[in-house]
């Protein structure tokens, strides 16, 4: 057998795991396993400049492939530089593999330099963690590492390595272990037939149904047989914000996003409701609004492959435990066996309804913002970057206002095009997350929608753009706000800007592009919105940075109404509740 | 409602902090915790008592569950179970007081483990309950130093937990 040291045999048992990419920033403790990087080739490492980018990037890989990001850190700071992007990873449940380095073994505790308790740092945010003890271990840990990051509920796992461990005159016996047992770990698999069964037969007697699909369907690849099982019912679907792209945003049976910013007719359909059908979709605060208040007239089926998600918050009538591919395959399979359909014309009046509440209010039925004013409307924007992208882009966001615009008015027909933090909502996610995708989709266009706000959390990422030939569109809605914080402050703090304006001191982003090497192009008059933006889009060899002014007045709509509100109040227009 | 929840868990450094992190971490709370190793050196058993509506003990032992170290769980209050629970007590005995603390030691079986001339220190192992009254028995001011050992578990009958 072949002889490596820990450091060899952790960049080993990586390739042979398929591997082919890290994110990563050395320092002093993972300098063993950085010399083993540079000693190799099956792995590229992208050197970015600040561990937080490091995450979000392999984050945004992952969300865009499906398969777990790599992070490689040193101890301390860096690993304590990657808490965020591991914790935003954590709430929602990517694939993640984060390497830290440690100071040696007989050297921990004794707060040595760059001596962080990393294991402990990061143990409410992981799926798991391991400190491994010896270089014998590295193999088993890094298989086990994989294989709990992206089977179940995925996650984030931390492998936490001494630097004794790695030690490159250290050499033992290297073998990669094919087969995988661990007894205190079986992830759910196919959901209980009698329950998918009782479902189904609840399902095809509602009368008012919705299906209400989380980010349990992208991540699960369940996209393809949701739309089947919507179709062949032809009942309605709404997505939450974390789902956008499990149904086709352009298909007349897409009601839109639901929760805090959702449509009008998703959140009204689905507080009438009588059946709703969860799946892959945890309940979040941001979407039930009041739970008590929540649906009170449906019976809910929930199928997540967590159980600890189900009846968490909302108490479901019909668990089901499973993966999403395979409940959507079961059901599918005793829906086509049965040959039963739904009562059609019940169903014919629930559209009817529903139709009715997308004219009244809905946004893709008409524009419901200003389309008379001198001032580029954020929405439109988004809409004009829909048409000339075909709708084909990939999309990541930041947080604030922006995010909500894009997600609203960007219409995604595919699953993992859409790329935001909606568990943690990290501002500085954005551009890290877009390089992520871009090196795993270097053919597509790949979209940061961000703010002046969030953009500036990680900056610094432009510089890694610039190194790896890294061509996104960075669009900035520049309200010259924090524009969500804003929002909520004339809403509920009679105007009371609490430092959310930044008094003239945001840098010409222009001149920073240029700095870094790539374009800078700003757009400030609404006649000449659309040109501009087929100018910039027309680019596609350089990161173009598009600052476009936006009315800074502007809120998102609807709103849930907050606090003690139910899923159908709402704010309509800074005037009109519903 | 009070609930006794037996935990067989690997038995890993840095298992027992993710238990108790757990607890912290979702705002469950924690009456007493014991933990030790079985028969099997790789695994350790833990024993809390929670407190918890329903809803809230399902919670507690679905996230359990997901922890990876977690081999298996029960909740032993949903079945007939035995509960003890070790009790080290010194109370302070001079004079009369000392036929007295004798008397109480009896009544509820336990044992004088050590003696000086103006103490005793007291064994009694029983359900919380009991030793709850054996404290009241021997009042507030004779009482040093108390030592509980939390609550341990196991079910009645044949059932057993293992893997
Ligand atoms: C790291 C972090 N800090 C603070 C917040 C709270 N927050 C949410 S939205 C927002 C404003 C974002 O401003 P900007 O990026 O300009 O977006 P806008 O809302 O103006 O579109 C803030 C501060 C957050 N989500 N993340
Ligand atoms: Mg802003």
């Amino acid at each position: 057998m072949e002889l490596l040291s820990g450091g060899d045999m952790l960049v080993r048992a990586l390739q042979d795991e398929g591997v082919d990419l890290i994110f990563g920033y050395p320092g002093g403790s993972a300098l063993h396993i950085y010399d083993a990087i540079f000693r190799q080739k099956g792995i590229k490492h992208v050197l970015v400049r600040h561990e937080q980018g490091a995450t979000h990037a392999a984050d945004g890989y992952a969300r865009a492939t499906g398969k777990p990001g790599v992070v490689l850190v040193t101890s301390g700071p860096g690993a304590t530089n990657a808490i965020t992007g591991i914790a935003t990873a954590y709430m929602d449940s990517i694939p993640m593999v984060v390497i830290s380095g440690q100071v040696p073994s007989d050297k921990i505790g004794e707060d040595a330099f760059q001596e962080t308790d990393m294991v402990g740092c990061s143990r409410p945010i992981v799926k798991h963690s391991f400190l491994v003890k010896s270089a014998e271990e590295i193999p088993a840990v890094v298989k086990k590492a994989f294989y709990i990051a992206s089977t179940g509920r995925p996650g984030p796992v931390v492998i936490d390595v001494p630097k004794d461990v790695t030690n490159p005159a250290d050499r033992f016996p290297y073998e990669y272990p094919e087969k995988l047992r661990m007894r205190s770990y079986t992830p759910a698999g196919k959901g209980h037939t009698g329950q998918i069964r009782k479902a189904l037969a609840l399902l095809l007697s509602a009368r008012r149904p919705v299906i209400y699909a989380g980010g349990g369907v992208v991540q699960g690849d369940g996209a393809e047989l949701l739309t089947e099982l919507a179709q062949a019912l032809n009942y309605p679907v709404t997505n939450t914000l974390m789902g956008l792209g499990a149904y086709p945003g352009s298909d007349r049976r897409f009601l839109g996003m639901l929760g805090m910013h959702g449509t009008f007719e998703a959140n009204t359909a689905m507080h009438h409701a009588d059946v709703i059908f969860a799946i892959g979709a945890r309940f979040d605060d941001r979407v039930t609004n009041t739970p008590g208040k929540f649906c009170p007239g449906a019976k809910i089926i929930h199928v997540d492959v967590d159980p600890a998600s189900i009846s968490k918050t909302i108490v479901a009538d019909i668990p089901i435990v499973g993966t999403v591919q395979s409940v959507l395959r079961d059901m599918l399979d005793m829906l086509r066996e049965s040959g039963e359909q739904p009562d059609q014309s019940a169903i014919v009046d629930w559209w009817r309804q529903i139709d009715d509440w997308r004219e009244r209010h809905g946004i893709y039925t008409a524009p419901r913002y200003r389309t008379d004013g001198a001032l580029i409307m954020p929405q439109e924007v988004i809409t004009a970057v829909h048409e000339i992208t075909g709708g084909d882009a990939f999309v990541t966001s930041d947080v604030g206002q922006h995010q909500m615009f894009a997600a609203q008015y960007y219409r995604f027909d595919k699953p993992r095009r859409w790329i935001n933090s909606g568990g943690l909502g990290t501002m500085g996610f954005g551009l890290p997350a877009a390089l992520g995708v871009k090196i795993a989709h270097p053919d597509s266009e790949v979209i940061c929608v961000t703010g002046e706000g969030s953009i500036q959390m990680c900056i610094q990422e432009l510089s890694t753009a610039t190194q790896y030939h890294l061509p996104v569109k960075i669009l900035c809605l520049n309200n010259q706000a924090l524009g969500m914080v804003k929002q909520w402050q004339e809403m509920q703090y009679e105007g009371r800007l609490s430092n959310s304006v930044y008094e003239e001191s945001l840098p010409d982003f222009v001149k920073l592009a240029e700095a870094y090497g790539h374009l800078g192009m700003k757009i400030e008059r609404r006649e000449e919105l659309r040109d501009k933006l087929a100018e910039a889009f027309a680019i596609k060899d350089r990161t173009v940075f598009i600052d476009v002014y936006v009315d800074p007045s502007e809120h998102v709509y609807p709103m849930q109404v907050m606090p003690n509100g139910s899923m159908r109040d709402m704010w309509l227009s800074k005037t009109e509740r519903t | 409602m009070r609930r006794i929840i037996s935990v067989l868990m690997e038995n890993e450094p840095g298992a027992l902090s993710r238990v108790v992190g757990l607890f912290s971490q979702r705002g469950y709370n924690i009456e007493t915790l014991t933990v030790a190793p079985t028969e099997d050196e790789t695994l350790s058993r833990l024993t809390m008592v929670t407190i918890g509506d329903d809803h809230k003990i399902e919670q507690i032992t679905k996230n359990l569950n997901k922890l990876i170290d977690v081999v298996k769980l029960v909740d032993l209050t949903e079945g007939s179970h035995i509960e003890r629970e070790l009790l080290l007590v010194k109370v302070r005995a001079s004079g009369a007081q000392r036929d007295e603390v004798k008397r109480s030691v009896d009544i509820f079986r336990g044992q004088i483990v050590d003696v000086t001339s103006n103490m005793y220190t007291v064994q009694v192992a029983g359900t919380s309950d009991k030793l709850d009254a054996f404290l009241q028995a021997l009042g507030e001011h004779t009482i040093m130093e108390v030592v509980r050992s939390g609550v341990s578990g196991i079910a009645r009958g044949e059932k057993v937990l293992s893997i």
